[in-house]
Formats: C-alpha cells, structure tokens, sequence
C-alpha cells in the first residue's frame, strides 16, 4: 500500500503531528465558542443561587448582580453585592477567604443592613473529604451556626471555636478547618464594619 | 477494518478482572489514590473514565492507519487531552448540574496512564468495535475498583458506605447511603492517602489469593507500560 512507504518517511511525521495539532486545536476552539456563553450562563447562575442561598427571601428587591460595588479593602479589591429594598440599603454579600487546613477556603458572607450575618456558604475549599468538608451544607448544618451573629452580639472572644475558648463547634477530628472559617466569618464582618458607609452610600 | 479474531468475551474478562486496571496493571494509581475516599466518588470516576476511555479508544482506532508507529505517542496525547478537554466544557455547558459533581474527577482523567495504556496496548491494534467493547471493559473494570477501594476506605474510615450517592446518581438512589456503625469515631488514616495505598495492597492480597484459590492455570501477567 502506498501510505506504508508514505509512513516511514520524516515529513509525513512531522505532516502528522502538525495535523492533528491543528485539528485538535480548531476542535478547542469551535467547543470553547460554542460553550463560552452557556458557561458564563451557568456560573452567573450558581452566583445567583449562592448568593439567594446567603441571604434569606424578601430581604432585597433589587438585582443583586448588578449592583456589584468594589471596595478597596487595605489594597484587596472585594467585590461586595449590594442588596437594596425599596431604594434603602438593606443587606450585602461578599466573598472572603479563610485558611483552612489544605490551602484556601472561599466563603459567600451574607449580611443585613446592621452587619449581622444572615447566611454563610463555602463556594471552594480542599479539606480532606470526611472530616473538613463539613463546612458545606450539603453535608452538615455547621455553617448555618453563624447565622444571626454579629460582632455585637457575640464578643471578638467568642469568636473562636470550642476548643479555642469560642462558641462555634469543631468537629471530631478536625480543629483547623472550623477554625479557618471562624476567623474568616469575623474577619469579614469586621471588613463590612470598617467600609459600611462606603457600601451603603454607593451610588445607585 | 478487519474485527476478526477478537475474542469478545476474553476482552470483556480481561478487562472486569484478568487485566484489571488497577488491581492487575496497577496502571492509573494517582487517580485511584486521590479519589477513592468514598464508595460515591470512586464510582463518579469511574463512570466519567469510562465514557472518554469508550471515545478515546474508538476515535485511536479510527485514525491507526494513518499514523505512523514513531509519532504515535504524542498523537495520543493530543487526542485524549483534547476528548477530555471537549467533555469538560460540553459538561459545563450543557450539563451543568452534573459538572458540578463530575467536574472535580474529569480534569484528573487527563493524568489517567490507564487510557493512554490502552490506547497503545489495544486501540491501535484492532477495530474500531472491538475497541469500543475493550475500552467499556477496561472502564468497568477500572470502575469496579475504585468503588471497591473507596467502599473498604470509607467503611474502615469513617463507618458510612455510598455516603452522599444521591448528589451524584439523584435521589431516588438516596437508598445506597447507609451508615453501616453508628457512633462511629472513624480513623482518619483510611481516608488520608495512607489508606489509600493500605487498602490498595490488602485488596491486592485478596485478589491473588481468590485467584490461587479457584486455582487458577493462567500464567502471571505481562508488565504493564507505565504507571502513573
């Protein structure tokens, strides 16, 4: 067969590999167009959904994508949500990150007007499956701890988990992690306490 | 294409069990090690590897006549990275809510030596069907073990079986979720990587000796290529 003889030779090597680059590189391409849209559909979506998730129904009116403000936090820009009913400022979602036990832990921190926590929601985290991943909803109630707190009614003191002198739980056999979004939870309601005005008093 | 003299029901045997991926070729350890913390994520894995090793070995097949044996590594690669890569965004655009429980194990499938084994051990030396038929196999296989090994890490680690199955099968398999010790402390080991390895080599042991057991005449196994 004449492709045999063809096959031996170095140009058809090097013929082939730049083939099928380029096909398999068209390929990307024509899926990653094609794809793009109804990605950036589905992750506005999952935003949305976690951000409904943080913040309890009826609390706001407006379209919280939309009214996404940057605030300049020590140099960290944040992205903070800005959730208004009829017109007055009435609650805010941000993201915030703590260190967990292996590597970063993305939270959602919702807020009302006064800074009291109305809802927490890991978005990404690496804790060891089993034991740290009882920071997610789905596999515990854990999270929901933080909801109606505030930095009023609970002491900086108590903001701790168990073993540590707080009132937040650990779980059996994993300190670190409850520990990690501990401190972010705080953390972050100080962040929303030092830049309140500037979030409230955003343009509309 | 010529399909004649496979032997199918030697391939789908050697894939479920002779050549098991993992329990006989030991080939995808970094996937197995990383995923098989419970009977629900090993299964997870195991069905999305199945489904782009049936692609990657029919697509391999397609194209073997044209290329040449000393190119024909990297041609692999670049097919597989590319069906991977082409499922993950296919995934994530059209079937987003299963992504969310899929995605994590479909970008580990690129690291997957098993796939990128058969490729080279079967695909491209048989017919499209036939490779069709051994990449099912081979997945099933593969499949099967890492459910076993998630299952024995899961049991001994934290005292739950298929724990969350519902998020990936949906919630008429809720069933599967069983909390087989109550008040169990678990231990932490058999979900860490340790376990993984621990649970690896007794599942190993038990295998060699069931196989010695049903007394066997088969002669051991080749060596496999690589092991990643």
């Amino acid at each position: 067969m004449q492709i045999d003889a063809l096959r031996e030779r170095i140009p058809y090597h090097g013929g082939l590999l730049a083939f099928f680059t380029l096909v398999t590189s068209l390929a990307l391409l024509t899926a990653n167009r094609i794809t793009l849209p109804a990605i950036e559909r589905a992750a506005q979506d999952d935003l949305k959904s976690s951000l409904e998730q943080v913040l309890p129904e009826g609390m706001t009116d407006n379209d919280l994508l939309a009214a996404a403000v940057e605030v300049d936090d020590n140099g960290v820009k944040r992205t903070v949500y800005r959730g208004t009913k009829a017109g007055a400022f009435s609650a805010a979602v941000f993201g915030f990150s703590g260190r967990g036990y292996a590597g970063e832990i993305k939270l959602l921190i919702g807020v009302d007007a006064g800074g009291t926590v109305t809802g927490v929601r890991v978005l990404k985290h690496a804790e060891t499956p089993g034991l740290g991943d009882k920071i997610e909803v789905a596999k515990s109630d854990w999270i929901r701890s933080f909801e109606k707190k505030s930095l009023e009614n609970t002491p900086v003191a108590a903001w701790a988990v168990k073993k540590d002198g707080g009132q937040f739980d650990q779980f059996a056999g994993a300190t670190i992690t409850p520990r990690g979004v501990v401190k972010a939870v705080k953390e972050g309601l100080q962040f929303f306490a030092a830049h309140r005005e500037e979030i409230a008093g955003a343009a509309k | 294409m010529s399909e004649a003299g496979v032997a199918y029901g030697k391939v789908m045997r050697d894939g479920l069990w002779d050549q098991n991926v993992v329990f006989s070729q030991l080939l995808a350890m970094c996937p197995t090690m990383a995923v098989t913390t419970s009977g629900t994520n090993g299964l997870g894995m195991g069905l999305a590897t199945t489904a782009v090793l049936v692609a990657s070995n029919m697509l391999i097949s397609a194209i073997r006549n044209y290329v040449s044996d000393q190119v024909r590594i990297p041609v692999f690669v670049v097919v597989i990275a590319t069906l991977v890569t082409l499922v993950d965004m296919s995934l994530n655009a059209w079937l987003h809510e299963l992504y969310k429980v899929l995605g994590l194990f479909i970008a580990l499938i690129v690291v997957n030596c098993a796939i990128l084994g058969r490729a080279e051990a079967f695909a491209f030396k048989n017919g499209v069907v036939a490779s069709a038929v051994d990449g099912l196999a081979m997945g099933l296989g593969f499949t099967f073990a890492l459910t076993v090994m998630g299952l024995v890490r899961e049991l001994i680690g934290s005292g739950t079986l298929f724990s969350q199955a519902s998020l990936l099968l949906g919630p008429s398999f809720s069933f599967l979720e069983m909390k087989v010790i109550p008040d169990y402390v678990g231990v932490l080991m058999m979900i860490l990587p340790p376990g993984g390895f621990l649970a690896l080599g007794f599942l190993l042991v038990a295998k060699r000796q069931l196989e010695r057991r049903l007394a066997s005449r088969r002669v051991p196994e080749p060596a496999s290529h690589c092991a990643v």
